[in-house]
């Protein structure tokens, strides 16, 4: 397959080659405000910004976006990101007229949007085996953040308990995991992998203690192997008076064939933008809603929605509320989307889409020529690019026509490739996958440095841009006099 | 089940139990399993059966339509109002081309630019929104991947205390901060054991003497909001930033792309670091989504949240976008990270960079100008009727003011909203309306309504 991205070759004004130029360059104007009822000294003395024409924005909005790789473009199988095909129809429900209110309104006029998110709230703990579940975390790893303000609450309501300052991380976790609990204060235990991939049960035994808040665990972890020793982990964590805390990221390769809360989970967050597809354009927007068990439901977010005896909708302050993680109630238009979602696929499509996400996962790692340690997989498994560095390997395959794995992590593989094909790639598309880690395999270490070629860009030199920071329009005018002079 | 949507198709690998989503035929399937060497795809999960879930969520499966003409049905049960709400939260009109090309499958099913050569699009749209906050604020330097005013300023007073040089642990904020945006910031504050205090305003805006009686050197960051949650427009910035700064606090701004492109910029009053909401451009109301606006001065760069895209150079000499300093995140120091922030908000980002260019320079300074003097008309109008003064505050006012009322608040809120028209009730005697573009064509009925309530 040749997939070939637009170029826009053209030269700036001071003879830069770029792509398409930035707004800035092709038509600016400055403006002041003479007119304005304000004193002169609240007023800025003059605006400066790009002044387009409509057809100038939609060209040139158009032009970038067809210098930018999407899921429907071809295999996007970014390991723990689950980048699956987002159905269309979630847009068309997201724009109805009527969900787009204000966030102030008071209940009662706004019964519809609380059915819709009371309704998701259901389905999510339906699916989670949580007790009750909370909406407002704006993303995955808000959600993090949110289940850990959960747990500090909960171990602070009880005064014997108030010391516990650890949070045990698994080393094969999200990065977002330890970020999230040195934001809620805690101090960061990392547990190595064992040999098998898995969480070493021995290890964890020594970890936990009376300091010990949480176990932040992923399942499937990030190697895509289910932790099987997971009734033991919970029981040893429960035993030292932790919470069991699961990282929602996997959950696609569970819908329907297990629950966190049925394996001892007591907080997870799920990501509703990856299970649930809802588009992350650019990365975003998610949105990270938490469940939690029934002694947990009372330090909640606030607010949380529930429904009055006369069947309306409310939102309510759970009691012990360990206040809001969002000024106002999250990531709305996603959650409405995930919504939509689960009511197309209903249970056997829920169940259908793990079964075919596992399914597509273990075809393409047994038609990959590289060493793909551990298994069986669920739905994402770690390639070894062996002696040669992930990184280039990863700019060989962006030559043939896919988007390459998530590289060098989880750092328990040598050179990881950490792929995750999804449900929604059929055969051929993952045929197309597979030969494209075999060509890219069989380039030379020169052959890998050129590339990519096929790309509206060819490879960047990603180290000057740190040392030299240019993060805006006016750092790149600036650079460009510098050379001018 | 009969479902017929797929029924009918000879893709679904088992008819009646398929995703619509998933592209296996049986065939496929079939040839899957005999290259991984398994029997059946039950064969391929790994786990134990103590844990395993064979019971049914009973959610039913539904069509396309079902699923739409359901969520149609559900929120027409939001009743007809027309809202005259603001206090951080605005709907401006967002125009058309925003949809159509943010819309575009390549920017909407795309994903955090890990490989820069093959996402230059997306990358050159979040290059130009951070540079359009650059220009709004002054400052140098503007992420775009925060959630919202609230969690903006709740990264900004841990990032405070970080670029401090001495330890502190306090943060002020003004009394008339949201309530919800001050818990928020609370939640933040306490993991970096920070405490929020108020300090008190005076007449609507911050009362100097009384913020000058409370800081002291162990305050790492001021805050203050222009226009301020009653919409008035903060007279005092500059003062402020200058108590700040004689304390070594950090001095951060509250405010949005539409007040900063009439308001004094932000770099010349001192701000330290700018916060609010972006998707006040971008996105209708939406029951509340937002995008954090977050712009800091120089020296702050290397402590500051959020994703950064800079430019650099491809290997054949072009200019070229790639996510920079990367260093300072969690998936490469994840041990010593302390913001968990990744691209979360990124598509609302392109689609603010893509209102405000459709607005251009004028447009928006326009937008901005219109938002002073609707706000003066519809007080003016208000404080015509008995029983109404408007606006309470003796301010300019932004898209927004305080008016108070003869009669309980409450009791005038909740009959104006039998009469079809929501406004904030702030205090006992006190209600908020915010006017913009989208509701100023029902101000003579609303005036109207308020006439009759009052009567």
């Amino acid at each position: 397959m040749n997939y070939r991205q637009a170029t826009w070759e053209r030269e700036t004004e001071s003879g830069e080659a770029v792509n398409e130029p930035l707004l800035s360059e092709k038509r600016t104007e400055t403006v002041t405000h003479d007119d304005v009822d304000l004193p002169d000294e609240l007023v800025r003395d003059e605006l400066t910004l790009p002044e387009p024409a409509e057809p100038e924005v939609a060209s040139h909005y158009t032009r970038l976006s067809q210098m930018n790789y999407s899921v429907e473009h071809g295999p996007y199988p970014l390991g723990s990101c689950t980048m699956k095909y987002n159905p269309k129809f979630t847009e068309d429900v997201a724009a109805l007229e009527d969900g787009a209110i204000h966030p102030d309104r008071p209940d009662e006029y706004a019964q519809g949007t609380l059915a819709v998110l009371h309704g998701l709230q259901e389905y999510l703990a339906e699916i989670g085996g949580m007790d009750a579940v909370t909406l407002q975390p704006p993303a995955g790893a808000a959600g993090e953040f949110t289940g850990l303000l959960v747990a500090r609450a909960y171990h602070r309501s009880n005064d014997e308990d108030d010391d516990r300052r650890e949070v045990i991380v698994p080393a094969s976790a999200h990065g977002t995991n330890f970020a999230s609990a040195a934001m809620a204060g805690y101090d960061v235990v990392e547990l190595p992998s064992d040999e098998d991939g898995r969480v070493p049960v021995d290890a964890l035994e020594e970890a936990v203690g009376e300091s010990t808040a949480a176990l932040m665990l992923t399942n499937p972890n990030t190697l895509g192997l289910f932790e099987r020793d997971i009734e033991e982990i919970a029981e040893i964590v429960h035993d030292a008076g932790g919470l069991l805390y699961y990282d929602g990221a996997n959950l696609n390769a569970l819908l329907g064939r297990a629950r966190p809360g049925d394996m001892g989970f007591d907080i997870m967050h799920y990501n509703v933008h990856k299970t649930f597809a809802s588009p992350h354009g650019g990365g975003g927007p998610g949105a990270g809603p938490i469940g939690v068990v029934d002694e947990l439901t009372e330090f909640l977010p606030d607010p949380h929605v529930r429904e009055a005896d006369d069947g309306s909708f409310e939102f309510s302050e759970p009691p012990e509320s360990v206040g809001k993680v969002h000024g106002f109630h999250g990531n709305w238009l996603v959650l409405l989307k995930t919504y939509a979602y689960i009511s197309r696929l209903g249970d056997a499509g829920l169940k259908d889409t793990s079964a075919m996400a596992v399914l597509n996962a273990n075809y393409l790692a047994s038609q990959i020529d590289l060493d793909v340690p551990y298994g069986p997989f669920h739905h994402e498994f770690v390639a070894s690019a062996g002696d040669v560095d992930a990184a280039e390997f990863a700019k060989g395959m962006l030559d043939e026509a896919v988007h390459p794995p998530t590289t060098k992590w989880p750092e328990i593989v040598d050179e990881a490739l950490m792929t995750e094909p999804t449900e929604a790639l059929s055969k051929d598309q993952l045929d197309v996958l597979a030969d494209a880690f075999t060509a890219a395999s069989q380039k030379t270490p020169e052959e890998l440095a050129a590339a990519p070629t096929t790309t509206a860009a060819a490879r960047i030199d990603q180290t000057s841009a740190a040392r030299n920071p240019r993060l805006s329009w006016r750092d790149v005018e600036e650079a460009v006099e510098e050379v001018d002079e | 089940m009969q479902r017929i949507q797929h029924d009918e198709a000879d893709r679904t690998h088992e008819l009646d139990e398929s995703s619509p989503f998933a592209p296996q035929t049986p065939q496929e399937v079939e040839e899957m399993l005999s290259a991984i060497g398994a029997e059946s795809v039950e064969e391929l999960f790994d786990v134990p059966e103590a844990v395993a879930f064979d019971g049914d969520f009973d959610i039913e499966a539904k069509s396309e339509f079902e699923v739409v003409t359901e969520i149609e049905e559900l929120l027409g049960r939001n009743a007809d109002r027309t809202e005259f709400l603001g206090r951080g939260h605005y709907d401006h009109y967002v125009p058309s081309v925003v949809d159509y090309l943010s819309l575009r499958s390549e920017f909407l099913t795309s994903y955090t630019q890990y490989q820069p050569e093959t996402s230059q699009g997306f990358l050159q749209a979040l290059f130009e929104f951070q540079s359009m906050i650059v220009e709004l604020t002054g400052l140098p330097v503007a992420n775009c991947s925060m959630y919202d005013a609230a969690t903006a300023l709740g990264e900004a007073a841990t990032l405070s205390a970080r670029v401090r040089d001495t330890s502190g642990s306090r943060v002020l904020v003004p009394e008339t901060i949201r309530s919800e945006r001050r818990s928020v910031l609370e939640n933040y504050a306490d993991g970096a054991e920070l405490a929020v205090e108020t300090y008190p305003l005076a007449d609507g805006n911050a009362d100097l003497d009384a913020l000058a009686e409370l800081i002291d050197d162990d305050v790492v960051m001021v805050y203050a909001e222009s226009p301020t949650t009653g919409g008035a427009i903060e007279e005092r910035l500059s003062a402020v930033a200058t108590l700040a700064d004689d304390h070594e606090a950090a001095f951060c701004l509250g405010s949005d792309p539409v007040a900063l492109a009439l308001l004094q910029e932000p770099a010349a009053v001192g701000a330290d670091i700018v916060v609010g909401d972006a998707s006040v451009l971008g996105l209708s109301a939406s029951h509340g989504m937002g995008l954090g606006l977050f712009a800091v001065t120089e020296s702050y760069l290397r402590q500051a949240p959020g994703r950064l895209v800079g430019t650099s150079e491809t290997a054949d000499g072009r200019r070229a976008y790639t996510l920079t300093l990367q260093t300072r995140e969690q998936h490469i120091r994840k041990e010593r990270a302390t913001s968990n922030i990744c691209t979360n908000q990124a598509w609302v980002a392109l689609r603010t960079a893509i209102h405000i260019a459709s607005l251009g320079a004028s447009g928006l300074s326009a937008l901005a100008e219109e938002s002073v003097t609707t706000a003066a008309e519809a007080a003016a109008r208000l404080d015509d009727v008995d029983g109404v003064s408007a606006p309470v505050d003796d301010r300019h006012h932004f898209r927004e003011f305080v008016a108070r009322t003869d009669r309980p608040a409450a009791e005038v809120v909740s009959e104006l909203a039998e009469q079809g028209f929501l406004v904030h009730e702030v205090g006992e005697f006190e209600i908020q309306v915010c006017v913009t573009e989208t509701n100023s064509g029902a101000l003579d009925d609303l005036v109207a309504a308020v006439r009759e309530v009052l009567a």
